[in-house]
């Protein structure tokens, strides 16, 4: 199996620098989510690990290789594209075997791989069919199929699921998911969903103007943005910032005054929490509800801190009204405190 | 709801009986227009000689006869001409394939310097009209031993499909994603292999109406044809010189036999373009 490097990888397109010098390292058998929104280069830093881009500084490699200028072929790798890209002109069947007669296999296992593959998507039935017939669903099958059967040790996907509809979609990412426990294929995974980045990644590496800015597990970026990009990023609704100022080891806002990072005094601060670690009822924030809407599984309020709104999840069978005068408490540990000049986390001195 | 909603949708059907009625009302105008006169010169090319001044016209072909055509078919040269004609049309589709489909490729795929200009300067090359280029490029043929041949022209037909050649393939291989190719090479062709396995087989149906358009441009071609050969000469170029010295049932005969193979090319050829432009795709 392998590893996949960036090292320094830089890729100019004219005038504009599309990656500037991005380090990653994806371990052995990784899902490595790349998230970021569109233009933010992770596409091209996908295209550039398949070959399909050359890079213009810096290396790419795969397990112990440096693969930087070799043509896509030879890198070994496997790709699902967005638009799937699966070959109009040919049978589900050959379109499954097309990576396996490249690559020379004999016949009878290229026979008995294609049937796995179709097996594990469920494409049995569809072997003998041209992709002109199958669902958008059934094709994105076919496009993983191919991928996986070829044995590559690194899957590159680009966002494969964004041209599903919701339902299906929710429904495919179980199965990638479920596919990659089996396989267990070095993975990397673009997507601008950021739900679909916390539910499927080991770990995601959030991207903003050809930058990396974060990369640890969903859990980390949830809870720990290192920047108010980030946090606004992920998270639906996203993170609340709320202005202050440091002042003796307090943050002091609009009308409320909490207990901040200490050695900042005067600095700007903005207070990162996130809508469901704010508790309504008792707490040092006063605010008034201007919108209230029930969405089921949870109620979600907005409510106006003195001159800024706030997000605030409360329990599905909340009884607040627009209008009413609430208290809230954020919750110490979740609160995420940053700079607010340089959009970056403060570290907490530990 | 119903009632309110059912004039509505009265109004909306009648409008598409309008619509359709218009459709194939100018459908079938445009199809009387070329199929009246076809019809006609094969109904005097199988008629005996003498029904040709008959006036008023049957219009169905009541003394079916196919003198008219043998005797043009064996008449001296005519044969010879058929062949050349043949091999120099197909040898336009070739040669003129062979240069436009890769530029067009290319026009397609890349961005270039001088891409646009380069796409404008490939039509530019229409603008001469032939007339005055005849002399010239029979001086040089003569210079070069290409007059009086069929390679010579193969050469000139080529010249005036290929910017067409150019610019369809540049349509047709825009209309194959880029992203098919891509993941050929990902699953292991080189970059030819990716062309040659996928772009090429889905770009068939245009290529083919390329090459409906090479093969009847070169087939009707006249002027050049006429200019540049004395003996080895096209079937059109044929008809053309003895045309003032045959009779009239003959140039009828001749015109429906230079019919016949278009007629035939873009039937087999047809369905592909169906691929190309109808609700195949």
């Amino acid at each position: 199996m392998a590893s996949v490097g960036f090292e320094s990888v830089r890729k100019i397109y004219g005038k504009t620098t599309a990656l500037r010098d991005v380090d990653l390292l994806v371990a052995d058998g990784e899902f490595m989510v790349l998230l970021g929104p569109s233009g933010c280069g992770k596409t091209t830093l996908l295209r550039c690990l398949a070959g399909l881009e050359q890079i213009d500084g810096g290396a790419v490699r795969i397990g112990e290789r440096d693969v930087s200028d070799l043509a896509p072929r030879h890198r070994n790798i496997a790709m699902v594209f967005q638009s799937y890209a699966v070959f109009p002109h040919m049978k589900v069947y050959d379109n499954i075997a097309f990576g396996l007669r490249m690559r020379k296999k004999p016949k009878d296992e290229i026979q008995r791989r294609v049937r796995e593959g179709a097996e594990l998507l469920q494409l049995e039935p569809f072997l003998d069919r041209y992709p002109g017939q199958l669902s958008g669903g059934q094709r994105q099958r076919v496009a993983v199929a191919r991928a996986i059967v070829t044995d590559s040790p690194v899957l590159l996907m680009d966002e494969p699921l964004s041209n599903l509809d919701a339902l299906l979609r929710l429904h495919a990412r179980a199965e990638l998911k479920r596919l990659h426990g089996e396989v267990k294929r070095t993975t990397v995974y673009v997507t601008h969903d950021q739900i679909e980045a916390l539910s499927m990644g080991d770990r995601i590496a959030v991207m903003k103007d050809g930058e990396i800015v974060q990369v640890d597990t969903p859990g980390v970026i949830y809870d720990r943005p290192a920047s108010v990009f980030v946090g606004s990023f992920i998270g639906s609704p996203p993170m609340n910032f709320l202005r202050c100022v440091a002042r003796n080891g307090t943050a002091v806002g609009e009308g409320f005054e909490l207990p901040g990072p200490a050695g900042m005094d005067g600095k700007k601060l903005l207070m990162g929490i996130r809508p469901e670690s704010i508790r309504v009822g008792e707490g040092p924030l006063s605010a008034r509800v201007v919108v209230v809407e029930p969405l089921g599984s949870h109620t979600l309020l907005t409510a106006r801190v003195g001159s800024e709104l706030l997000k605030i999840v409360d329990s599905p069978d909340s009884r607040i009204r627009a209008d009413e005068e609430i208290r809230l408490a954020p919750e110490p540990h979740k609160i995420r405190w940053m700079n607010a000049e340089s959009g970056m986390a403060v570290q907490a001195p530990s | 709801m119903n009632a309110a909603t059912a004039p509505v949708r009265r109004a909306r059907s009648r409008g598409f009986v309008i619509d359709k009625v218009l459709l194939y009302g100018a459908a079938g105008l445009l199809a009387l227009w070329t199929l009246v006169p076809i019809y006609l010169i094969a109904l005097a090319a199988f008629s005996e000689r003498s029904a040709i001044s008959e006036y008023p016209k049957p219009l169905l072909p009541t003394r079916f006869s196919t003198d008219t055509m043998s005797f043009f078919v064996n008449s001296t040269g005519v044969l010879s001409s058929v062949r050349n004609s043949i091999i120099v049309a197909l040898g336009t589709i070739v040669v003129a394939l062979l240069i436009g489909a890769p530029a067009g490729y290319a026009l397609a795929r890349f961005r270039f310097p001088g891409r646009d200009s380069f796409q404008l300067a490939v039509l530019i090359s229409k603008m001469f009209p032939i007339a005055i280029l005849s002399i010239p490029l029979a001086v040089t043929f003569i210079g070069l031993g290409l007059y009086d041949t069929l390679q010579g022209v193969i050469i000139i037909h080529s010249a005036m499909v290929v910017p067409f050649v150019v610019i369809v393939t540049a349509g047709v291989f825009q209309g194959v994603s880029r992203e098919l190719e891509e993941a050929a090479q990902t699953l292991g062709t080189s970059r030819i292999g990716a062309f040659l396995r996928v772009a090429l087989p889905l770009a068939l149906p245009g290529l083919a109406a390329a090459a409906i358009f090479a093969f009847v441009t070169s087939w009707n071609e006249v002027f050049a044809a006429t200019i540049l050969t004395v003996r080895n000469t096209t079937l059109p170029a044929q008809v053309l010189a003895s045309l003032n010295s045959s009779p009239l049932y003959f140039r009828f005969a001749g015109g429906f036999f230079l019919i016949i193979p278009s007629v035939f090319f873009i039937f087999f050829m047809r369905k592909y373009l169906f691929n190309l432009w109808g609700p195949g795709r």
